[in-house]
């Protein structure tokens, strides 16, 4: 009997050893290891054994019936992985097939500058302040230091609605609204985005509708140190740490001192940027806030102007004739 | 302003100083330079020669044979096509080998056999603008004046080694709007010493000539000064003269009115000539125009003025629109030989009015307009007479006689040194500052850290401590200002919830696939009614007073029909497939506000047409001009600012398909519009199928909800049900929809529409719809026999209420 054992192990080790399928081996695995298989068939006379053989005989049996467990279990195995692997080699992709993919849509390249210079001043402790685009008279001109008649009203020629009532020239009034709802407190610090008017026939660098950025701090010994240092870090983040600035003495009524800023820009020289300057006493005064006790700047850019020199754009007009062959060129911004 | 740098030259000592260092300094201290003129535009080899023959061309009508001296032992042979061309004239030639404008180069030649030594030059060949030139010198040969001297360099003799630096000058800056003003400034720029010329005033003679001035709108004149001069001899200036007036942009007419300019660019100062014979008894009578007087003014065109217009006559008259322009009755013509010459400070807000109405400008009213400096008056009119004397062999006939009111007077301010240091953030030493203002020309002393400072009038912007401050910062330089960055009580940044909304909506619609659109707020009145926005529709659209054209006339109340621009103009440029947004204002102005500012009320409007996504090599295109897609997009976007109870009802609103369009409601408030385009519109602007939707912002963020609460996740398995029905076509699926929540009671946790159909299997008139209903509970696990309770429940109900019938 323990013969038998033996040689039913080495053929059924052969016949494991000898499946290439899985098929086969399971049809080896109830050959041997079955209920009605073959080692089950020797044990059935383990009966006619003495009481000395029996244990010996039956642990021989456990035993061969593990040893072809295992085989059987590592075959398998095997023979799985082979499947698997034969399986895999027909499923190859070519994978420069382009991806399904999910289309994406773009914001306006103005008003990505406009959340890009948000994010700058909003960091410096600023608040996003808003007025109204159709403005007074009041608001837009004369609370700027500018009364009717004023020489530099010409150079912002105006859309009136009513001889009260204009689209705002400038994002400037939005500093006046703002200085008053503060009521005199500081620090004031405020920017405030928005669109703006002017009668300009539109053409490659005119547009009787375009986008400014105006700023302005109020506190008690503001100088134009700071000034110079705000605008510098804003010049930085928007063109880089290198770019070089200038500061040159200009005119705007609701400022004096008046900065107008220049970029250097390697193949065009130095670009007007934008403008700035020490918030006029007359305004100060005019908006509540003693001029002797406060002082502050102020500062407009033109968002469209970051847009081109950023974007080497070479005319104004993209901005709003809205061609997606334009504007899908913004998606990363 | 057009600055010579030769006549600059004359008052400040340029040794060393290039044009171009003179415009890098100027753009650093506050006057903008961007062009640098240079009057030679390539010419060289060009001298003055003498035409000692002409004869014509044997073989050629129009040439002639000319025999010209230019300095060489003998004269030059060259052949001339001018017709002007005459013996005894003195002419530009260049000589062989010379170069002209347009890189054009002089080769000895033969004309139809006749040797050509050269060529006599045109203006227009040297390179000279015509608006530069007199008529006579348009065309033709340029004939010189009898001062060019033969063989002399033509470049000297034109002053075409000049240079014309251009100011952009700011409105505060009318200082700057004479040679003088220049002076001073570059004077200061440089540190260089000043020298302006001396006046010699003539003593009167005994009165020849009868003059007087008449003011009877003083405050509209507060000074007039004249003086008659006779024995004029009208004839061309000389050419230093016009060569500094060419350099200056201004175009040489004869002596007279040369001088006038002349002294104009000089000190500031406009100046005017009368035909004194036509000054009826030498009477000046300055007073304002009746309502419709006219006047014939020297450009031949009838002006009829209003009672601003402030008007020189002789008492019977008009001569003139004071500070604008001459009357053509008495304009100075070649045969004048006596002149009334007027100096004057107008007031520039009565200049600019009458300017402004009569369109007309020019170089005179520019500077009243900003305001001439009274100081110089009757400096200019004493300048003008000695050049006169000088140049136009005129006497004077007269007194200076002066009408003035009111004293101008230098004003003193002060500056404290502790204000100059915290507005500029730098601290400057007293001798500096002491030496800007010398620089300046401003006298001032320094006490106890406070500068007193005289302020010349010639500078009118200066009235305050802080126009000092940006004098000495200026000169100092912005540049060597220090930075430093914000001190003082700090404060969080932070954007409010709106406009965090408001980038969220934009940023989540940017992600869902749609474009940004930034488009025009005016628009025009037949862009604004092809669609209506029932949510505005109480309000009137503002009007522009006076609109640059129809297309921006009115302000809008409705973003869709630009939207719809923007699809048409992309798709006339072969984009199909457009999927867009914008949030922006409208202006709505009601009965109320007509009188006040209108209100301006955020809309955000999105506009799907083509594919909303395109097909690709796996999948098939999404339609975006389908109904459906833009909903979809919406209710993501909806999801995304957490609204929910969400209604849709059909409506009909013009440019909307009547089947396809619905208001969008949100606890029964209107919140905004989503429809099909009109077929008629969309095929008007050659699109697809188009859908579009706008929605009132603040609406819609008053339906957001802030508050998010966890939901513990479902500790009980869930039960699901599907539901196929039959009901009649017209029965809306949100109602039925609204039912099964209705009926099911809380066990239904979701209801998902997953098929509608109608069609051949479908009865006429019925669809079929399907739903996935889920039951749960959140204490315990549901058993068969409730959830078949409820759902039999949910069935009955939808049998007896729609008629429904299910579907096996």
């Amino acid at each position: 009997m323990r013969d038998r054992l033996l040689a039913l192990q080495e053929e059924a080790s052969r016949a494991i050893v000898d499946a290439q399928d899985l098929e086969t081996l399971r049809e080896v695995k109830v050959k041997y290891l079955g209920k009605k298989g073959e080692i089950t068939g020797v044990l059935r006379g383990m009966g006619k054994l003495s009481a000395m053989e029996r244990p010996l005989i039956g642990a021989l049996a456990n035993d061969v019936r593990a040893t072809l467990s295992t085989l059987i279990e590592e075959a398998e195995a095997k023979l799985e992985e082979a499947k698997l692997a034969e399986k895999l080699a027909n499923e190859n992709v070519d994978v420069t097939l382009p991806g399904k993919a999910i289309t994406i849509g773009s914001l306006h390249p103005i008003n990505a500058v406009l959340e890009q210079v948000e994010d700058i001043f909003i960091g410096m402790g600023f608040h996003i302040a808003e007025g109204p685009e159709v403005e007074t008279d009041y608001f837009n001109f004369e609370m700027l230091n500018l009364p009717k008649n004023h020489p530099a009203r010409d150079m912002q020629d105006s859309f009136y609605i009513s001889p009260e009532t204009l689209l705002r020239t400038h994002t400037s009034a939005v500093q006046v609204r703002s200085m008053i709802d503060k009521k005199g407190e500081v620090p004031v610090r405020i920017i405030s985005a928005g669109k703006v008017y002017r009668r300009d026939d539109d053409d490659s660098t005119h547009s009787h509708q375009f986008t400014q950025i105006e700023g302005l701090v109020v506190d008690s010994g503001v100088s134009m140190s700071e000034l110079h240092g705000v605008l510098l870090h804003l010049i930085h983040q928007l063109f880089g740490e290198e770019t070089e600035v200038r500061l040159r003495p200009s005119y705007f009524p609701f400022t004096e001192p008046s900065v107008e800023v220049d970029i250097f820009h390697p193949e065009k020289g130095w670009i007007e940027i934008l403008g700035a300057g020490m918030v006029h006493p007359t305004v100060l005064e005019k908006a509540g806030y003693d001029s002797e006790k406060y002082t502050g700047f102020a500062f407009g850019i033109g968002a469209e102007r970051i847009a081109i020199l950023k974007y080497d754009i070479d005319d104004i007009r993209n901005f709003y004739q809205n061609d997606l062959r334009f504007i899908k060129q913004f998606k990363s911004v | 302003m057009l600055v010579s740098y030769e006549w600059l030259s004359e008052y400040v000592d340029l040794k060393g100083i290039s044009p171009e260092d003179i415009a890098e300094e100027l753009n650093r201290t506050g006057i903008e330079v961007e062009v640098i003129y240079t009057r030679d535009a390539g010419v060289s080899r060009v001298v003055v020669g003498k035409v000692l023959s002409c004869t014509p061309h044997p073989e050629a009508d129009r040439l002639n044979i000319c025999s010209v001296h230019v300095g060489h032992a003998t004269p030059l042979q060259i052949v001339c096509g001018a017709k002007n061309v005459a013996a005894g004239q003195l002419v530009p030639v260049a000589l062989e080998g010379a170069t002209l404008p347009g890189d054009i180069k002089i080769k000895r030649t033969k004309l139809r056999g006749v040797e050509s030594n050269g060529m006599i030059c045109s203006a227009k060949e040297l390179g000279l603008p015509d608006k530069v030139l007199m008529k006579e010198q348009q065309d033709g040969i340029l004939v010189l004046g009898k001062d060019a001297r033969i063989g002399q360099d033509i470049k000297q003799y034109l002053g075409m080694n000049d240079q014309a630096i251009e100011l952009q000058l700011t409105p505060n800056r009318s200082d700057c709007l004479s040679m003088f003003g220049v002076a001073y400034e570059i004077a200061a720029i440089f540190d260089r010493e000043l020298r302006l010329p001396e006046v010699e005033v003539e003593e009167s003679p005994e009165q020849i000539a009868p003059l007087s001035i008449n003011i009877q709108s003083e405050a509209d004149c507060p000074i007039y000064s004249a003086q008659v001069i006779h024995n004029l001899r009208i004839g061309p200036s000389p050419q230093w003269m016009q060569n500094r007036l060419i350099t200056a942009g201004i175009r040489p007419i004869n002596n007279i009115v040369d001088i006038t300019n002349y002294v104009m660019i000089e000190t500031g100062q406009p100046l005017h000539a009368f035909d004194y014979e036509q000054v009826r008894d030498g009477q000046i009578v300055v007073r304002r125009a009746a309502e419709g007087e006219q006047v014939v003014t020297l450009d031949g065109v009838t002006r009829t003025c209003d009672d601003e217009t402030l008007l020189i006559t002789d008492g019977h008259e008009i001569l003139g629109l004071a500070g604008i322009m001459g009357g053509e009755s008495s304009e100075v013509t070649p045969v004048t030989s006596t002149i009334l010459l007027e100096s004057a400070y107008f007031d520039p807000q009565v200049i600019r009015n009458t300017s402004r109405k009569l369109g007309l400008r020019s170089e005179a009213n520019h500077r009243f307009e900003r305001g001439v400096n009274p100081e110089r008056v009757q400096p200019a009119l004493a300048r003008a007479v000695q050049l006169l004397r000088e140049i136009a062999y005129g006497e004077v006939a007269s007194e200076i006689v002066v009408e003035g009111f009111g004293e101008v007077e230098a004003i003193d301010l002060t500056l404290r040194h502790d204000r100059l240091t915290t507005v500029m953030g730098i601290q400057l030493e007293q001798e500096e500052v002491l030496n800007i203002f010398e620089r300046l020309q401003f006298p001032a002393i320094a006490e106890e850290g406070v500068y007193v400072v005289r302020v010349p009038i010639r500078r009118p912007d200066i009235n305050l401590e802080v126009d000092l401050i940006e004098e000495v910062a200026r000169l100092y330089g912005y540049d060597r200002i220090p930075t430093s960055l914000l001190w003082g009580q700090q404060q969080p940044g932070e954007r409010t919830w709106e406009q965090k909304k408001k980038q969220v909506i934009r940023h989540t619609l940017r992600d869902l696939g749609l474009n940004e659109v930034i488009t025009y707020s005016l628009t025009s009145e037949t862009l604004e009614q092809e669609i209506a926005y029932p949510l505005t529709v109480p309000y009137m659209s503002i009007p522009i007073a006076m609109p640059m054209s129809n297309e921006h006339a009115i302000l809008r109340t409705n973003l869709l029909p630009q939207l719809v621009q923007v699809a048409a103009r992309n798709r006339n440029h072969g984009v199909t497939d457009v999927s867009i947004f914008e949030l922006a204002k409208v202006y709505l102005a009601s009965d109320d506000n007509q009188h006040s500012l209108p209100e301006e009320r955020f809309q955000l409007a999105f506009l799907l047409t083509g594919n909303y996504h395109p097909a690709n090599w796996a999948n098939a295109a999404q339609k975006g001009g389908d109904f459906f897609t833009a909903k979809g997009v919406l209710t993501t976007l909806l999801e995304r600012l957490d609204i929910t109870d969400v209604d849709y009802e059909a409506i009909q609103v013009k440019g909307f398909h009547p089947g396809r369009t619905a208001i969008i409601k949100h606890n029964n408030q209107v919140i905004g519009i989503l429809g099909q385009l009109h077929p008629a519109l969309s095929k008007k602007y050659d699109l697809d199928d188009t859908v579009v939707c706008q929605l009132d912002l603040e609406l819609l963020l008053e339906a957001t909800s802030d508050e998010l609460i966890y939901h513990p996740i479902p500790r009980y398995p869930e039960i699901t049900r599907d539901l196929a029905l039959i009901v009649e076509e017209s029965v809306p699926v949100s109602q039925i929809e609204a039912g099964i929540r209705a009926v099911a009671g809380e066990l239904l946790k979701t209801v998902t529409l997953f098929d509608v159909f109608t069609g051949k299997q479908v009865e006429d008139g019925k669809k079929s719809i399907a739903f996935n209903l889920v039951y749960r509970s959140d204490d315990r696990t549901l058993t068969d026999d409730e959830v078949q309770h409820a759902h039999s429940g949910v069935v009955a109900y939808l049998e007896e209420t729609f008629g429904a019938k299910l579907r096996q």
